[in-house]
């Protein structure tokens, strides 16, 4: 690949990873390129899964509902020849979990559920999670508040002080 | 009782639009495109320094020039940009802003009756510096036909035996014009010429797109004429944390000192533990910073082109400086007008200058969210404008 096409992906990526809903056009103004090829680069980027989806960061505590985040800390044996990948493979496909994720240090997988009732994430872990074989032991932990999330600062900032005119 | 004031103060002309000033600042719910500081926070990496050197009770004066510690940084700073290299010990000041050093500096250069050439539209400050300073300022209007450049014509046109400082502003505030080493060039060849100094404020270096900031110490033979002055006010987005610096030679930096320490003594001692951090480890974040302004510096001159507002590619600081010649009035009228029925802020070109009427300073230190506002305001009120003609 190229350097100057390197660069105008790594510029759409940087953009888009903070502003996804921005409009093609705009975004190919503002890093001084052709709309054609932002959209060029963008679906080759799907294409290679470089880029993997477009989400929404929400703050579901604000909506009211009554959901809890879990991190799960997951002891395993890990199996001949396949290592972590197959038991990560029998905990990623419940819809419920969120992200797994291969740690170094003191337990080997960390499991995320969000949005979930707290009955929902006691239930997963006593009944699909825990009876796996090659799990060893779990700690769940809550989250009590996200302070920040996905690079982005949760709770509201003040307003701005500066003044209006200024030479 | 006696007129307790000096004449020579009160000869000093107010800023012409400062009721403009007052008005808009006064105007709570108005949006802005008016203010020439960064909407950046300052870097945290910074800001913990700073209050890192609190909790240590860092408090106390630092030596006249600076903390030894800042001016190693400085200079090596300086060395690694502009290429110059200057003694951290006897070449260096730390200043209150660059402000502070624009001030001292002319007051060390200049004996009653030198002139001081100009270029303007530019900063506000040069000129009441140069009367206080009992120079004689000569002011060199810049042409849109130039992009707002010095030229060495211009520079022919404006010089006499008098002549001592040149006063260069860029990347220049209000016009966003940068010069390349190209252009400075046969700028420096007439300085030497001319035995003249140069007052080089260059508080938007890092502020460039594009092209690197070339400082006109940096060509042959200038390093020994000029005051390079920056701070961390702009590229570092410290505004408020009022730091800045000068390099030069020893036999004006000595004096820059001398009358530093009377009147200030040091410079904050706070801020200056916290920009050392700055010029050590905030690369990245000046960096990025630099490529938001530019993604919105495109967007800016976009929204021009599509409104027909005519204005030259400016590729330094963060203001553009379009013309609203096409509406017969002043910038003042314009600007007024503006924040009255839509509420918006920019700044009157002709703050910085007589040459400055006609054209108007939009800063885009804002979000692209703030600037589509703030735009779609300016398009409905141009609009009007040429509806009604």
């Amino acid at each position: 690949m190229n350097e100057k096409k390197e660069a105008l992906r790594l510029e759409i990526l940087k953009y888009i990873e903070k502003h996804s809903r921005v409009e093609l056009g705009e975004l190919a103004v503002m890093l001084g390129v052709e709309e054609t090829d932002v959209a060029n680069e963008m679906a080759e980027m799907e294409k290679e899964k470089i880029i993997c989806g477009y989400h929404t960061l929400i703050d579901w505590d604000k909506t009211g509902l009554e959901t809890v985040t879990a991190l799960i800390e997951v002891r395993v044996t890990p199996q001949r020849n396949r290592g972590f990948d197959r038991i990560a493979e029998r905990i990623y496909n419940y819809p419920e979990v969120y992200a797994v994720y291969l740690i170094s240090g003191s337990y080997d997988l960390l499991v995320t559920l969000e949005g979930r009732t707290l009955k929902e994430v006691s239930r997963f872990v006593s009944e699909k999670l825990s009876p796996i074989d090659e799990v060893l032991s779990t700690a769940t932990h809550f989250i009590l508040k996200k302070y920040k999330d996905h690079g982005t600062i949760m709770v509201p900032k003040t307003e701005s002080e500066r003044m209006l005119v200024i030479p | 009782m006696r007129n307790p004031l000096s004449k020579k103060i009160i000869d000093i002309q107010p800023s012409g639009i400062r009721k403009f000033f007052d008005v808009a600042n006064e105007m709570k719910d108005a949006i802005s495109l008016g203010v020439g500081e960064p909407d950046f926070d300052t870097p945290w990496r910074i800001r913990e320094e700073g209050i890192f050197s609190l909790e240590k009770g860092r408090t106390f004066y630092t030596s006249n020039a600076g903390l030894q510690e800042l001016r190693n940084e400085i200079c090596r700073y300086l060395e690694r940009k502009i290429g110059v290299s200057y003694d951290p010990k006897k070449e260096t000041l730390v200043t209150v802003g660059g402000s502070e050093a624009i001030d001292i500096g002319l007051r060390c250069m200049l004996d009653p009756g030198d002139e001081v050439l100009l270029p303007q539209p530019s900063y506000v400050s040069y000129l009441p510096c140069t009367v206080m300073a009992d120079g004689v300022p000569v002011i060199i209007p810049l042409k849109r036909e130039n992009e707002f450049k010095l030229t060495v014509q211009e520079l022919e046109e404006h010089t006499t035996p008098k002549t001592k400082v040149l006063i260069m502003p860029f990347p220049n505030n209000p016009t966003g014009s940068i010069m390349t080493k190209k252009d400075l060039e046969p700028v420096a060849e007439f300085v030497r010429e001319h035995d003249l100094y140069v007052i080089s404020d260059e508080i938007y270096s890092e502020l460039t797109y594009g092209t690197e900031h070339v400082s006109i110490a940096s060509l042959p033979g200038m390093r020994e004429r000029t005051i390079v002055i920056n701070g961390f006010s702009k590229g570092f987005a410290m505004t408020g944390w009022r730091l800045g610096y000068c390099c030069g030679p020893e036999k004006i930096i000595e004096q820059m000192i001398k009358l530093h320490q009377f009147a200030i003594m040091c410079a904050p001692t706070t801020s200056q533990y916290a920009a050392v951090e700055g010029l050590r480890n905030c690369e990245e974040e000046v960096q990025e910073m630099r490529e938001s302004y530019n993604q919105r510096r495109r967007f800016l001159m976009n929204e021009f082109r599509r409104m027909g507002l005519e204005c030259f590619e400016p590729f330094g600081a963060f203001y553009v400086f379009p013309s609203i010649r096409e509406f017969g009035m002043t910038s003042e009228e314009f600007a007024t007008k503006l924040l009255q029925e839509e509420k918006v802020a920019v700044v009157p070109g002709s703050a910085f200058g007589d040459c400055g009427e006609g054209y108007l300073r939009i800063s885009y230190a804002y979000s692209i969210e703030e600037l589509k506002e703030a735009l779609g305001r300016v398009d409905h009120f141009i609009q009007r404008l040429r509806e009604s003609k």
